[in-house]
C-alpha cells in the first residue's frame, strides 16, 4: 500500500477573511509496510493532513495517490478508501458506544460487510493484539472499563478492520508512562505482524524514534525534512525552534562535544549513551 | 502560622456500581507547609487523584482526618472556607469554564464569594496578569488552545485569593507547549506570589523543581523526600511504572557498571559537570 | 469549520441601540408584540415601520441583513396569506374549484402577513442587537422579583449561560464524533429514514456520555470555587439602566400609547 501525496495544499474557508493555508504544497512518498512518525507542533497541519488520507478532507489542489489510485478523483468511493486506510483519533476512548466490548470492537467489521465467523475472528485478534483477555471483558461494558482500558478497546476497534494502511493520531495521549509504554508496543506488534504501512502522529520524539523507520517533520502546513530518526534528531536547533524537543541524551552529546568529548553524533537512547560513554572512558583511561 | 494542609491518617474507600468496595487510600499521611511547593507523582490509579480532592472537602476520608488552615474538612460550616483557601485546577481545561467570556469566567469564584463588583474588577485583571492572558479578557473560551484554557482556569483561582493551590494533573491533556505555559505559570505562582503549590502529575520532570516529592502507589506513600532524593531511586520508580528523566537514568546504568557517579544527577548541565571530572 | 459559527445572529456595530441596558430592549420588544396584536386597521402599522425603520436606522444594521431573516419564514408568510384568503367570508371576487378568493380574505391576509413580517422583523432586532449573553442577564434580572413567588431566575439564567458556554464546544465535539465513526465506515448519509435514525446511535451514545461527564466535572470545578446557588452573589457586571434607556424606554411607550388610543378611540 504505498501512498503518494504530490503538490497537496489545502486552505480553510477560502475567499472568506478567515482563509487560512493548512498545508502548503505536500510531497510525501510511502513505501508499502513502512513505519513513519509525523512530528510537528500543534497547528504544523499534521491532522489535516492525515484527514486527507482516508477522505475525511479533500484537497483544495494536488493528489493523493493510495496503491495506484487517485483517492481524489470524484469517481471513488469513500467506503473502499476506508476500507484500506485505518485512523485512529486522538482520545479514541470517545467514539465508544456499544453495550459491550465485543460489540463496539465489531462496529468496524460489520460496516466493512463480513461474516459473523470473519467478524469473530478480527474481535478475537484484535484484542489479543491489544492485551485485553477476550473471555473477561467482551461482554463487559465498555464504560465500566479503566481509562487505559478503555483506550485499548477503541484502538482495537480500527485494527480489527485491519487496514492496509493504519493512521494513528497521538495515541499515548494522556496516558501514563506505563501505559503508553505498553500501548506503542501494542503497535510495533501489529505492524510487525502484519506488515502494513503504519502513520504515527506526535509529539513526542522520544515515543517515535524507538518505533519508526522515518521521522517527517512539519511545521506552519509545510514538511521540513524527513529522515530516519537518527538524521533528524541530529538537528536539534532546527526542531528546537520550530517548537520541538530533543531527547535529553540528543542534548547531552552536543553539550559534551563542547567539552570536546566526542561521541557518536547521532545517539539518542540511554542505553546508547552508556555504551558510547563507557567506550569512551575506557579509551581515556587507555591514553 | 499553622500548616497549610495537615492530613493526619487517613483512609479513603469507594463502592462501585457493583457494590464493591475498593480501598483508594491507605494510611497516607502528609503534611504541607505555607509557601512549600509539593509534587505528587504516582501512575494513574495510585489514588493521587483521590487524595487531591480530599484537600478541597470535594471528598472526605473514611477514616482520618483532613484539616485546611485549621479547619477539618468535615465541618460543613467551613466548607467554604477551606475552599477559598484551597484552590483546584482540574484535568480538563474545557470542563471548568463557565463563562461564554474569558474575564466573566475568571470573575465567577470572587461573585460567589460575594466579592463587591469594583474589587471583582480589579482582581479579574491583576489575575489575567499574572497569567500573562490579559489581552484575552473578552474573548471566547472555545477558541483558546488548551494551554490558554487552563492559564485561564488557573486565572479563575487565583481571583479568590486563596493561599493554596492544588493542582489536579493540569498537563495531562495539553500539548507540549501548553504544558511549558501550565508550568512556568505555576513556578511563578510560588516563587513571586507565595502561594503554597501541590502538584499532582505523572511526568517525572515535572518535578525537578519541587521542594519536596511524594511517590505514591497503589494507594499508599512510596517514596518521599527532596527531588534528588527521590529521583536517584530510578530501579524503585521504574517498578512503579514511572519515568525517570534520561540523565537520572543514564546516572543510574553508568552507576551499575562502576563507575563513579553521584547518584542525583537530574539535569545535562550537572552530567557534563560529573563527565569532565572524570577526565 | 463548526468554531466559526456564532450564536443567535448578534451583529455588533457598537451603536445606541447596542448599548442599551438589555432589560430595556427586551422591554421595548415585549411593548411591540403587545403592540402588534392590539392594532385593527392598517393606518397604525405606518406608525409601527417607522419606529422599526427608525431602531435599524440607529442601530447601524444593514437593513438587507435584518431582512435577512425573514428568508426562512416565506413559506410560513405565505401560506398564512394563502390561507386567509381562502378563508374567509365575504364578497367574493375570484374563484377556483371549491376555493374562494374573497375581498374581506384579502385584506385579512395583508394584515395578518404583514403582522407577522413585523414581529419577526422586531423580536430579530432584539437578538440581532443583544449579544445571548447579554439577554440571559436582562432575563435574569426581569425575573428576579419574581423569586418570591418561586421562580429560579438565577438557575435558569447559570442554565442558559452554560448551554450558551457549551454549545460551540459541543459542535466540535460532534465533529470528532462523526469523523471517528466515518473513519469505522459509518454511514450517516444514505438509507431511508429509520435507518438512518438507528445509523445515528454511534453519534449520540458517546455525545450524551461525553456531556454527562462534562456536567460532573464542570459540576466539581464549580463547587470547588465555591458556587453555591444564587444567594449572596455578587456580578462583576451589574446592568444599570440610564438616561439613554430612558428616552429608549419612552419612545416604546409612546409608540405603545398611540396604539391604544387608535384602537380605542379611532
Amino acid at each position: 500500500m504505498s501512498i503518494k501525496i504530490e503538490n497537496l495544499t489545502y486552505v480553510y474557508n477560502p475567499g472568506s477573511p478567515f482563509e487560512t493555508k493548512a498545508l502548503e504544497d505536500i510531497n510525501i512518498e510511502i513505501e508499502s509496510g513502512e513505519f513513519i512518525g509525523l512530528i510537528g507542533h500543534t497547528g504544523s497541519g499534521k491532522s489535516t493532513l492525515i484527514q486527507h488520507l482516508n477522505g475525511l478532507i479533500k484537497p483544495t489542489s494536488g493528489k493523493i495517490v493510495i496503491n495506484g489510485i487517485d483517492i481524489t478523483e470524484k469517481t471513488v468511493k469513500l467506503s473502499d478508501i476506508r476500507r484500506k486506510v485505518g485512523l485512529v483519533f486522538q482520545y479514541p476512548e470517545h467514539q465508544l458506544f456499544e453495550e459491550t466490548v465485543y460489540k463496539d470492537i465489531a462496529f468496524g467489521p460489520q460496516n466493512l460487510g463480513l461474516s459473523e465467523t470473519e467478524i469473530d475472528q478480527r474481535v478475537r485478534e484484535a484484542m489479543e493484539l491489544v492485551k485485553l483477555p477476550f473471555d473477561e471483558l467482551r461482554d463487559r461494558s465498555p464504560f465500566e472499563l479503566s481509562g487505559g482500558q478503555k483506550r485499548r478497546v477503541a484502538i482495537a476497534g480500527v485494527f480489527a478492520m485491519k487496514p492496509e494502511v493504519l493512521v494513528l493520531d497521538e495515541p499515548t495521549s494522556g496516558l501514563d508512562p506505563r501505559t503508553r509504554d505498553e500501548v506503542l508496543d501494542e503497535i510495533k506488534t501489529l505492524h510487525d505482524r502484519y506488515k502494513n504501512t503504519v502513520i504515527l502522529v506526535s509529539h513526542s520524539m522520544e515515543d517515535v524514534a524507538k518505533l519508526v523507520d522515518r521521522v517527517i517533520v512539519m511545521h506552519n502546513g509545510k514538511v521540513i525534512f524527513s529522515g530516519t530518526p537518527r538524521e533528524v534528531f541530529k538537528e536539534t536547533e532546527t526542531l528546537e525552534s520550530i517548537g520541538l524537543g530533543v531527547p535529553q541524551i540528543s542534548y547531552l552529546v552536543k553539550a559534551l562535544k563542547k567539552k570536546n568529548i566526542n561521541l557518536r553524533e547521532d545517539i539518542f537512547t540511554v542505553e546508547e549513551a552508556k555504551e558510547e560513554i563507557l567506550k569512551w572512558i575506557r579509551s581515556n583511561k587507555n591514553v | 502560622m499553622p500548616e497549610m494542609i495537615d492530613i493526619q491518617d487517613i483512609q479513603f474507600y469507594y463502592k462501585n456500581d457493583m457494590e464493591e468496595t475498593t480501598l483508594a487510600l491507605k494510611d497516607i499521611t502528609i503534611t504541607v507547609e505555607p509557601g512549600e511547593f509539593i509534587v505528587i507523582i504516582g501512575h494513574n490509579g495510585s489514588g493521587k487523584s483521590t487524595l487531591a480532592k480530599h484537600m478541597n472537602a470535594l471528598l472526605l476520608p473514611t477514616k482520618g482526618e483532613v484539616f485546611v488552615k485549621g479547619f477539618n474538612t468535615k465541618d460543613e460550616a467551613h466548607v467554604w472556607d477551606i475552599r477559598q483557601n484551597a484552590g483546584m485546577v482540574f484535568q480538563n481545561p474545557d470542563n471548568q469554564l463557565v463563562a461564554t467570556i474569558v474575564e466573566e469566567d475568571v470573575a465567577f469564584g470572587p461573585e460567589n464569594l460575594g466579592v463587591p463588583p469594583v474589587e471583582i474588577r480589579k482582581r479579574v485583571d491583576e489575575a489575567l496578569n499574572v497569567v500573562d492572558m490579559s489581552e484575552y479578557r473578552d474573548k471566547a473560551p472555545h477558541l483558546l488552545s488548551g494551554g490558554q484554557k487552563q492559564r485561564i482556569a488557573i486565572a479563575g483561582i487565583i481571583a479568590m485569593r486563596p493561599n493554596c493551590i492544588i493542582f489536579d494533573e493540569p498537563t495531562a491533556m495539553l500539548d507540549p507547549s501548553g504544558r511549558r505555559e501550565v508550568i512556568r505559570t505555576i513556578k511563578k505562582l510560588n516563587k513571586e506570589e507565595n502561594i503554597t503549590i501541590v502538584h499532582i502529575t505523572h511526568f517525572m520532570e515535572e518535578a525537578v523543581n519541587a521542594d519536596r516529592v511524594i511517590v505514591m502507589g497503589d494507594g499508599q506513600i512510596v517514596l518521599e523526600g527532596k527531588p534528588k532524593e527521590v529521583f536517584s531511586k530510578v530501579e524503585q520508580l521504574k517498578e512503579l511504572g514511572l519515568d525517570v528523566p534520561q540523565m537520572t537514568d543514564l546516572t543510574n546504568e553508568l552507576i551499575k557498571e562502576g563507575i563513579d557517579l553521584p547518584q542525583d544527577i537530574l539535569t545535562v548541565d550537572e552530567m557534563v559537570m560529573e563527565l569532565c571530572q572524570l577526565k | 469549520m463548526f468554531k466559526d459559527i456564532t450564536i443567535g445572529q448578534y451583529y455588533p456595530t457598537g451603536s445606541y441601540v447596542h448599548e442599551l441596558d438589555p432589560r430595556t430592549k427586551i422591554l421595548a420588544t415585549l411593548a411591540l408584540i403587545v403592540g402588534l396584536f392590539i392594532i385593527n386597521t392598517f393606518v397604525p402599522y405606518i406608525y409601527i415601520v417607522a419606529f422599526i425603520l427608525g431602531v435599524v436606522y440607529v442601530s447601524k444594521v444593514p437593513l438587507g441583513y435584518v431582512l435577512k431573516g425573514l428568508k426562512p419564514l416565506r413559506v410560513l408568510i405565505l401560506f398564512t396569506f394563502i390561507i386567509n384568503v381562502f378563508m374567509s367570508q365575504g364578497d367574493i371576487i375570484w374563484s377556483i374549484g371549491p376555493l374562494n378568493a374573497t375581498r374581506e380574505g384579502i385584506y385579512k391576509a395583508l394584515f395578518m402577513a404583514i403582522r407577522l413580517i413585523l414581529l419577526v422583523v422586531g423580536t430579530s432586532i432584539l437578538t440581532l442587537t443583544t449579544s445571548p449573553i447579554s439577554l440571559t442577564d436582562g432575563i435574569e434580572q426581569l425575573l428576579n422579583p419574581m423569586k418570591k413567588i418561586g421562580v429560579p431566575a438565577h438557575e435558569l439564567a447559570m442554565m442558559m449561560t452554560i448551554a450558551l458556554r457549551f454549545i460551540p464546544t459541543l459542535l466540535e465535539e460532534t465533529e470528532k464524533i462523526m469523523k471517528a465513526q466515518m473513519a469505522r465506515g459509518a454511514d450517516f448519509e444514505s438509507g431511508n429514514v429509520i435507518s438512518r435514525a438507528k445509523g445515528l446511535v454511534p453519534l449520540l451514545v458517546p455525545l450524551f456520555i461525553s456531556a454527562f461527564r462534562r456536567a460532573d466535572e464542570l459540576a466539581m470545578a464549580m463547587e470547588a470555587r465555591c458556587y453555591r446557588g444564587g444567594e449572596n452573589r455578587t456580578k462583576m457586571k451589574e446592568l444599570k439602566m440610564d438616561r439613554g434607556d430612558t428616552i429608549a424606554l419612552a419612545t416604546t411607550a409612546l409608540l405603545l400609547v398611540i396604539l391604544v388610543v387608535h384602537r380605542t378611540v379611532l
